[in-house]
């Protein structure tokens, strides 16, 4: 057992390349996270339905996964087995970091996964409604305290558009970042913030157990059996998925692509993907092809614009 | 009496032979990757999950617990015999553990570190099993001003790991705090000192900085010493065992050390290394001994010990009772609870008792399996020591390396470790301590964001530093720490005065 152990760390850490390893996944984040989750449970699968007979999955840690895409672009030129998992926290993270590789250094394959972003208050706060809270940031943005992740991460860039629908200038909003969605959670509960932002699975249970008050939701409908209204309903038009993506190294050919495409939609297709989705709550939003490119050419695009009005991007 | 006939029923389950078989394999995996510098229980964890998914909830479960407990564990070892920490939370007993190896009390130091680990892992997993509501509701009481006024009581506290001067000891402090400054910006999300150099991005690790002052520092110093002198190496000078006054110096510092760890562990922002920086201050303070801290006192081992187990336990407080994963430990657990389709959150206790006891039961086997585990490994650990300088340091390098490159694989990181190891011998060389360095990374970080955190919060008025009892009680006692003895020493300075001039008269 000990011997297996260590070879698994000196296989991750040093042999990789040289593995005759069917996928090398990279998850560029820290053991625990959503990509490392992410990149682990595919690694279940792909084996487990034998789309692959060895996948290994590689933690390149940093800079809201820039580090890790940095280094997948420069050393897999071509490397049809390679594949990194990403997301929407990229995007935003390759603008503000002034990242030198962006993701048109890699090959999108299909967006996965995604959640909605869900905005709550303390259950003892005076504010009962969206509209309640969207009246208090009216009169005065700064007294607003926004408990939530990463500076620049999906959680700020939501709370920046919420603030431009509502007309008020996204540079004035109080946005206290914590780097975990844990630590923003206990700032929530324990009232220091005004109110609170982050994927909805975050807040369900506090939400049900009736320490939470969910006001709203980012989707574009209501989501099934979840008691809130979507910010559209509101009146704000802000609709934002938190998504994340596998994406396979640069300079594949056409056929690679076709390979590596092919063995991503099996294992979405497969039951045990779908099981592990359902025990980890994730919403199975699988994208691939010309739709998942437009798709994410869209979401840099408005990410892009929207950094800049806070502030983060000049 | 419910709770207790949970846990009673937990026992039973979790001493069916195969699941003690599972904690067994848990610890020892758990210790063996504990003790790589560098590769901390998470990663562990996070390796050894999809092991876990094939066996029932329960096996699961104890293997994660012993796993855990083993990791937090494992440090120690390394830190006592060889002077390198494999994490934040077992520098401060690297200060004195590591002189009371060298003093040929290797033994009583590992013994210590282990009973400490055990009476602190017993007493917290007890207080988690009876008072986690409770102590949750404490720690959601910590908002940041709090947490802030924390880390100043921690640094004015702390100060007193800075060696003989004041003076090396706060410039090594302050070297320590710029490092911090490296790095995207918590709160703006911008990047500072990074000159461009994505690897920098991230700031610097603090277990590369521990890894690299430590062990590659150390590793070169000794080189440099050349061959000068016999290396008589006192492996064991003594018992190996602990007497009885090792006994009666240990066990107050086990118990306080628990009773520090715990609810800092149990706080969303606390840490495991806030608390053993905490301990560590408050045995110097206390201890009958003082002059023997800095050069091998066992109390300064104990404490802190104590209290970084006491810590890990904590952490699950707001894991179980929350669902807040406080560390990347607990997140991965996070993950293992959800495979088997359990969310952690305040409703866990309710609707899943015969788990969540089942794991405290684990956590009380694994913890009773560690002690099993290293008491009788004390005496081949301390063998360690009688290899040979040469390969004992090339070993050191090795595992420094591999470790570091494992947690995180670039070339840039490998380059960090080589160029803080220099910076070390230096260090080393002209006296300056190590431990404030890499106390500055930690708490420097932690201390700018919640104070920015707090007035961003108050919209930039300072006044709420004050307001909250909490953080105004801290920041007293803070200043107390800090003024009193300038005060005394000033007042010693004129009681001198006036008696030289008396001598005069």
């Amino acid at each position: 057992m000990k011997k297996l152990m260590l070879a698994t760390i000196l296989a991750g850490a040093v042999a990789l390349p040289a593995m005759a390893a069917d996928y090398t996944i990279i998850a560029p984040a820290n053991p625990g996270g959503g990509w490392d989750q992410t990149a682990r449970t595919m690694q279940a699968v792909l084996q487990d339905e034998g789309i692959s007979g060895n996948v290994q999955v590689q933690n390149v840690p940093g800079a809201g996964g820039t580090i890790g895409l940095a280094q997948f672009a420069s050393q897999n030129e071509g490397n049809a087995n390679a594949l990194i998992v990403g997301g929407y926290v990229m995007v935003g993270a390759i603008l503000t970091n002034n990242a030198p590789v962006g993701l048109e250094a890699v090959t999108p394959i299909a967006r996965l996964t995604g959640e909605y972003e869900a905005i709550v208050v303390p259950a003892a706060s005076p504010i009962q409604t969206i509209e309640e809270l969207v009246e208090a940031l009216k009169a005065d943005p700064g007294a607003v305290s926004w408990a939530g992740g990463s500076a620049g991460g999906a959680d700020h860039i939501a709370v920046g558009l919420l603030a431009k629908a509502a007309g008020v200038d996204p540079t004035k909003i109080n946005y206290i970042a914590y780097s975990g969605g844990g630590e923003a959670l206990a700032a929530i509960l324990g009232s220091q913030v005004t109110a609170g932002i982050s994927s909805l699975g975050e807040f369900v249970s506090q939400v049900e157990s009736g320490t939470l008050r969910l006001l709203a939701v980012s989707s574009e409908e209501r989501i099934e059996g979840v008691d809130a209204p979507t910010l559209k309903e509101a009146g704000l038009d802000v609709v934002l998925q938190n998504w994340r993506m596998v994406a396979a190294a640069p300079g594949l050919s056409d056929e690679q692509k076709a390979t590596v495409s092919a063995d991503i939609e099996a294992m979405v297709k497969s039951a045990a993907w779908q099981e592990q989705l359902a025990t980890k709550g994730w919403a199975d939003t699988y994208l691939a092809g010309p739709e998942f490119e437009a798709q994410l050419a869209a979401d840099i695009t408005a990410t892009e614009t929207v950094l800049k009005d806070i502030g983060l991007v000049k | 009496m419910s709770s207790f006939d949970f846990l009673m029923q937990g026992l039973v389950t979790a001493s069916d032979p195969m699941l003690l078989l599972y904690a067994l394999i848990g610890v020892t995996i758990g210790t063996a990757i504990g003790v790589l510098p560098g590769i901390g229980p998470a990663l562990t964890v996070a390796l050894l999950l999809p092991v876990t998914y094939r066996l029932d909830p329960a096996g699961s479960l104890i293997m994660f617990a012993g796993i855990y407990y083993g990791g937090m564990y494992g440090g120690s070892t390394t830190s006592i015999l060889l002077n390198t920490p494999g994490e934040s939370a077992s520098i401060i007993t690297a200060l004195e553990g590591n002189k009371m190896a060298r003093k040929g009390r290797g033994g009583p130091a590992l013994a210590t570190a282990a009973i400490g680990s055990f009476v602190a892992g017993l007493i917290a997993t007890l207080l988690l099993a009876f008072l986690a509501p409770h102590v949750v509701k404490l720690a959601l009481v910590f908002g940041p001003r709090e947490y802030f006024a924390l880390m100043v009581l921690a640094f004015v506290t702390v100060s007193s790991a800075f060696g003989d001067s004041t003076l090396r000891g706060l410039t090594s402090l302050f070297l320590g705090l710029g490092l911090a400054c490296f790095g995207i910006d918590q709160l703006t999300g911008q990047a500072r000192m990074s000159f461009g150099v994505p690897d920098l991005l991230d700031g610097i690790e603090v277990t590369t900085l521990a890894v690299a002052m430590f062990a590659v520092g150390e590793a070169l110093a000794i080189a440099a010493l050349g061959n000068v002198g016999d290396d008589k190496v006192h492996a064991v000078k003594g018992s190996v065992w602990m007497s009885r006054a090792d006994w009666s110096r240990s066990w107050k510092p086990w118990l306080r050390g628990t009773f520090i760890g715990f609810p800092i562990g149990a706080m969303p922002a606390g840490g495991a290394d806030v608390g053993t920086f905490l301990s560590y201050a408050a045995e110097k303070k206390l201890s009958k001994h003082p002059e023997e801290f800095g050069h091998g006192a066992i109390e300064g081992v104990a404490g802190p010990e104590a209290a970084n187990n006491a810590s890990a336990a904590g952490t699950l407080v707001p894991l179980l009772t929350l669902g807040l994963p406080t560390t990347a430990t607990a997140a991965i657990m996070l993950a293992g609870f959800q495979q088997f389709g359990l969310q952690p959150g305040p409703l866990l206790f309710v609707t899943n008792p015969e788990l969540v006891w089942g794991l405290i039961a684990s956590l009380l086997i694994a913890n009773a399996m560690l002690l099993v585990l290293n008491l009788p490994m004390i005496g081949l650990w301390v063998k360690l020591l009688t290899i040979p300088k040469p390969w004992l340091y090339a070993g050191i390098l090795l595992f420094a390396t591999l470790g570091t490159i494992g947690a995180n694989p670039s070339t840039f990181e490998l380059g960090m470790l080589l160029v803080f190891g220099l910076v070390g011998y230096g260090m080393r060389v002209f006296g300056y301590p190590i431990a404030p360095i890499v106390v500055g990374l930690i708490l420097g970080p932690m201390a700018e964001q919640q104070l920015r955190r707090a007035l961003s919060i108050s919209q930039g008025d300072w006044t709420v530093l004050l307001t909250s009892p909490i953080s105004a009680t801290m920041l007293a006692i803070s200043a107390v720490a800090l003024i009193v003895p300038l005060v005394m020493r000033m007042r010693g300075r004129g009681a001198l005065l006036r008696q030289m001039a008396g001598d005069e008269d």
